[in-house]
């Protein structure tokens, strides 16, 4: 599991992208787009994050996390479709050159200071 | 009040990933990152493929392991330069980063190496997620384990530039369907390349090695 890496570099973006202005910032909401195929359990990262951010401005952080589907393209006949299961060939033409458009962010898109 | 920040998260082991791919660049060093699941015969199938490409191809090994170094010194056996990464001190982590990969590299003469296999830690879902900088793929399966591991484990072989079905000396043994298995990978990753074959009596090494030579040569 590489959860706690995840939740450790997305503690030091959020960290970072604090104004320095702000005194004693308490960020209440951090918002997360995560592909279905990133290789992130999202139990384990809310269970990370709750361990890696005590004492910190982010503690007690809500997760909001946006799921991003799977989307493929296919190279020969220029198909799109949402990847459902497993498979990735063209249901189209059943040609074999596919491109993922999407499915594998692992992002924070923003967050939110409390008041 | 809300900030904007649209950062990947993975940004900075990319970063250091893309630095190492020039190095190697510089250097000419063709770099495979060598995954699988534990168990599936990697080190074994690496031991033969060295002593098959070696001294030809001047190989060097950097191997990952949660705390043990059995696997470096079977390697070393064969005459290649092999330094283990135990990621215990870094919490056991679950694969190798970019980072780690930096710092044992810079530490290794390049200049003297055709070839960097990286055997990476035995589990296929951690490792896929993180670029080293490597120029190939190549995913280790073996007929002892179930015909949909590559259907649990989709990003593993989608990014995947080839793949090894090992130990097919047990099939006469197994109720074991090596088509499907094969077929299953063709599902995630049409047209890669698989090589069933058997580390332990070398039927069906040629195109493996083949594979690799070629995929070597192209880079000197
Ligand atoms: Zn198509």
């Amino acid at each position: 599991m590489h959860e706690m890496g995840v939740a450790q570099q997305m503690v030091d973006i959020a960290l970072a992208a604090i104004p320095d202005d702000i005194e004693n910032p308490r960020v209440a909401v951090l918002n997360l787009r995560i592909g279905k195929l990133a290789a992130v359990v999202e139990d384990s990262l809310r269970f990370c994050m709750e361990v890696i951010t005590k004492d910190t401005p982010l503690e007690g952080v809500n997760l909001v996390i946006e799921t991003i589907d799977v989307r493929a393209r296919c190279k020969d006949c220029g198909h799109e479709w949402v990847v459902e299961g497993p498979a990735f060939r063209c249901p189209g033409c059943k040609q074999g050159a596919v491109e993922l458009l999407s499915g594998r962010e692992l992002e924070i898109s923003s967050l939110e200071l409390a008041d | 009040m809300e900030i904007k920040v649209q950062k990947r998260v993975l940004e900075a082991n990319e970063t250091m990933a893309e630095k190492n791919r020039k190095l190697f660049a510089e250097k000419k060093v063709f770099v495979l990152n060598m995954m699988s699941s534990p168990g599936s015969g990697k080190t074994e199938t690496l031991c033969k493929t060295l002593l098959r490409i070696m001294p030809e191809i001047r190989t060097g090994v950097i191997v990952g392991d949660i705390c043990t170094t059995n696997d470096a010194d079977r390697l070393k056996e064969t005459g290649a330069v092999a330094v283990q990464i135990n990621t215990d001190q870094f919490g056991g982590d679950c694969h190798l980063a970019a980072h780690l990969i930096e710092r044992t590299a810079t530490q290794m003469d390049l200049d003297h190496l055709d070839l960097l296999i990286v055997e990476n830690i035995g589990n296929l879902v951690c490792p896929a997620e993180f670029d080293i900088g490597e120029d190939a793929r190549t995913v280790v399966l073996s007929v002892t384990e179930g015909e949909d591991k590559p259907l649990k484990y989709p990003l593993m072989f989608r990014l995947a530039d080839s793949a090894i079905l090992n130990k097919i000396d047990l099939l006469p043994y197994l109720d074991y369907n090596a088509k499907e298995a094969v077929d299953n990978m063709a599902e995630i990753h049409p047209g890669m390349p698989v090589f069933s074959l058997s580390a332990k009596t070398e039927e069906g090494f040629e195109p493996w090695i083949e594979w690799l030579t070629s995929k070597v040569n192209s880079k000197i």
